[in-house]
């Protein structure tokens, strides 16, 4: 990793007796597209606040590019923020929002008519200085927002959810020009969001918080293929769990047993526990194949029944009843020509198989 | 867009109803302040100046106009700063009994002037304070501040205050934020609450009355000419003289009003 330019110290807030960031102990690199990621109340806003200078932390400490900030206000932090709802100056036209922030930059007044017009033109809002803030689309107001943080040249931008008030084709626009935008001008970018598609296509690495934990933080690849939690493995994307127990492990395959799968078999570097004690399975949707004639009774093969299926263009959804599971098995195949013909409906008899070193094995928690 | 014509139907006979008796009254003010006889009566005699003349020589009118003038301006503009920072600390800081608070400082508007008055006025001569235009302004003030933050609270809670969060995180200090920021926004509540403060300061009564010892504001001056029916006509002209400034200033601030609606950010 290349230096950090955050590091977080053991910060933990509290509100009155709500615990809003419970220990957070990490960094961030120069340079890196960020996510902290969670479902609403996570503490996700509240560590950015942190970071920004709007909240003082109950405990720990922040160190912005080697220098600690845990008490400096905001206006004298080297970030920005952009807010969720944008905070575009009202009474202040475009050119004006932008140009806030440089009253102290030293820059005569045809410099600073220069560098806002680099700045429309950065945010692709050539021409836009005269027009008013209410003049402005939802699209427009959030580049805008942008643009005021970005002429101040921080070491870190904040993003706030910048998106969340978009719909869902400019999101995805937005989502683009956003990530094309961070590597043209290479500051590091501290995103927090609850979507976790946005943060899987945007982020270099991102943190998934729970109940003011943060309970991990990897590339969006590990996250998303080798969850180290169950919260974790659910909260991306779609997964099936299945209680298993360990029985042998050799040659690097672990051979278990589980009362809904039957005989299991996981390629992995060590057993997640001693034989004999249990182990979640988890297997995302796609890592499933259907097989319509019977497969016989050899491991990572169950037989089930059909239930409903969702067409989604691309790919279907269906889910497959097994026998002593009361929740339906989530699988999904890409609708390639042929593949999906032998399927019948409803209460049809299929098999799922899936390889070795699909499922990915996680602590059973209480 | 195309307004839609106004039928006569029972509900537009009383819209015109009450404006008349609203504003009737009001007319007969000028109407009479040209009128060539002492007598409010008619049929009208005939146009003259008159009474303006005698207004502009009237000593103890003008006086008493300039006095209202002076009280007004100070307690419109103390009340109006004192409505903005008492309004910023309850929108803004986290405060224990915030509830409390608010509706201990409503309470003047709720107890009746003439207890207030008096109170006033015994805290006033306990203290051994000379009664003077300063005592009339203090009551007023009294009366005017909830006025100001009510009207001020609002306008604060209708504005994010990430804006002025937002102030703090391009590097302007807490002065700077409030200048650059909450003060352009709130704006259009600072001019409502100067006016409202002003109007109430400058027809208030029964305080004045209590508190103003022997500097007689206008409300009080013109009370103590209604014995004289010669001087009658020269009161109405001056009437008429407020009426037409009030209405003049009504206009410019409901202008002000609606561009600070315009600049309103959408609220969320
Ligand atoms: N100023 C505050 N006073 C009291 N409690 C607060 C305050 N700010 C946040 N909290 C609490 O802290 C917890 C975390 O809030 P936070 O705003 O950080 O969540 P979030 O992850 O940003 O959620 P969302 O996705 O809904 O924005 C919540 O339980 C919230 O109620
Ligand atoms: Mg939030």
């Amino acid at each position: 990793m290349t230096k950090a330019i955050i590091s977080i110290n053991h910060v933990t807030k509290d509100f009155g007796s709500v615990r809003a960031v419970n220990d957070a102990n990490f960094e961030i690199a120069e340079g890196e597209f960020f996510s902290l990621l969670g479902p609403s109340g996570c503490g996700k806003t509240t560590l950015l606040r942190i970071l920004a200078g709007f909240e003082v932390p109950s405990a720990g400490s922040i160190y912005i590019d080697g220098r600690d900030v845990t008490l400096l206000p905001p206006n004298h932090r080297p970030v920005n923020m952009v807010f969720q709802n944008y905070a575009i100056f009202p009474h202040l036209n475009v050119a004006s929002n932008i140009a806030f922030g440089m009253r102290r930059s030293g820059l005569s007044k045809a410099e600073l008519a220069e560098r806002i017009e680099e700045m429309l033109e950065l945010i692709r809002l050539p021409g836009y200085g005269e027009r008013g803030a209410h003049e402005l689309s939802g699209g427009q107001r959030q580049r805008v927002a942008l643009a005021r943080a970005l002429i101040k040249q921080p070491k870190v931008l904040l993003l706030d959810e910048p998106l969340g008030a978009l719909d869902k084709k400019l999101r995805e626009q937005m989502q683009i020009e956003l990530r094309q935008l961070q590597q043209q001008v290479g500051i590091t970018f501290v995103f927090v969001t609850h979507d976790q598609e946005e943060a899987l296509t945007l982020s270099d690495r991102i943190a998934v918080m729970s109940q003011g934990d943060v309970l991990e933080i990897s590339t969006p690849g590990e996250l998303y293929e080798a969850p180290r939690s169950r919260f974790v493995a659910d909260f991306i994307g779609t997964m099936n769990f299945f209680d298993c127990i360990v029985g042998d492990y050799r040659g690097g395959v672990l051979s278990a047993d589980s009362a809904e799968l039957g005989p299991v078999r996981v390629a992995c570097t060590t057993p997640p526990a001693a034989p004999g004690e249990g182990f979640v399975l988890a297997i995302r949707p796609e890592k499933f194949q259907l097989v319509f004639d019977d497969a016989g009774a050899s491991a990572n093969t169950v037989r089930g029944r059909m239930g409903p299926s969702a067409y989604l263009g691309d790919r279907s959804h269906f889910y497959v009843y097994l026998e002593g599971r009361n929740e339906p098995v989530s699988v999904a195949l890409p609708n390639l020509a042929r593949s999906l013909d032998r399927i019948r409906g409803v209460d049809q008899e299929v098999w799922l198989t899936w390889p070795e070193d699909a499922a990915v094995l996680l602590p059973r928690e209480e | 867009m195309a307004a839609t014509r106004l039928k006569l139907n029972g509900l537009g006979l009383y819209a015109i109803a009450y404006l008349g008796f609203l504003y009737l009254p009001v007319a007969v003010l000028p109407v009479f302040s040209f009128n060539d006889s002492q007598y409010v009566a008619f049929p009208l005699k005939g146009f003259t100046l008159r009474w303006y003349d005698e207004l502009a020589d009237s000593y103890g009118l003008l006086n008493a106009l300039g006095n209202s003038i002076r009280v007004a301006l100070c307690v419109s503009v103390l009340s109006t700063v004192l409505g903005v920072f008492a309004a910023k600390a309850v929108t803004r800081y986290r405060m224990h009994g915030r509830g409390g608070l608010i509706g201990f400082i409503m309470v003047p508007l709720v107890i009746p002037e003439i207890i207030l008055g008096i109170s006033l006025l015994m805290t006033f001569s306990l203290s051994d304070v000379r009664l003077s235009l300063v005592t009339v302004g203090i009551g007023h003030l009294l009366l005017c501040v909830p006025f100001s933050m009510l009207v001020l609270i609002s306008r604060m809670e209708g504005f994010d205050r990430s804006m002025e969060e937002a102030a703090r995180d391009l590097g302007e200090n807490a002065w700077g934020t409030f200048w650059r920021v909450t003060f352009p926004i709130i704006f259009p509540g600072v001019v409502a609450s100067l006016l409202l403060t002003f109007t109430i300061s400058f027809d208030e009564f029964v305080l004045a009355f209590f508190l103003s010892g022997s500097d007689a504001t206008l409300p009080l001056h013109i009370w103590s000419q209604l014995r004289f029916p010669e001087r009658l006509p020269s009161v109405l002209s001056l009437g008429a003289i407020i009426v037409v400034a009030s209405t003049i200033v009504v206009f410019v601030a409901e202008f002000v009003r609606r561009r600070g609606v315009q600049l309103a950010p959408p609220r969320a």
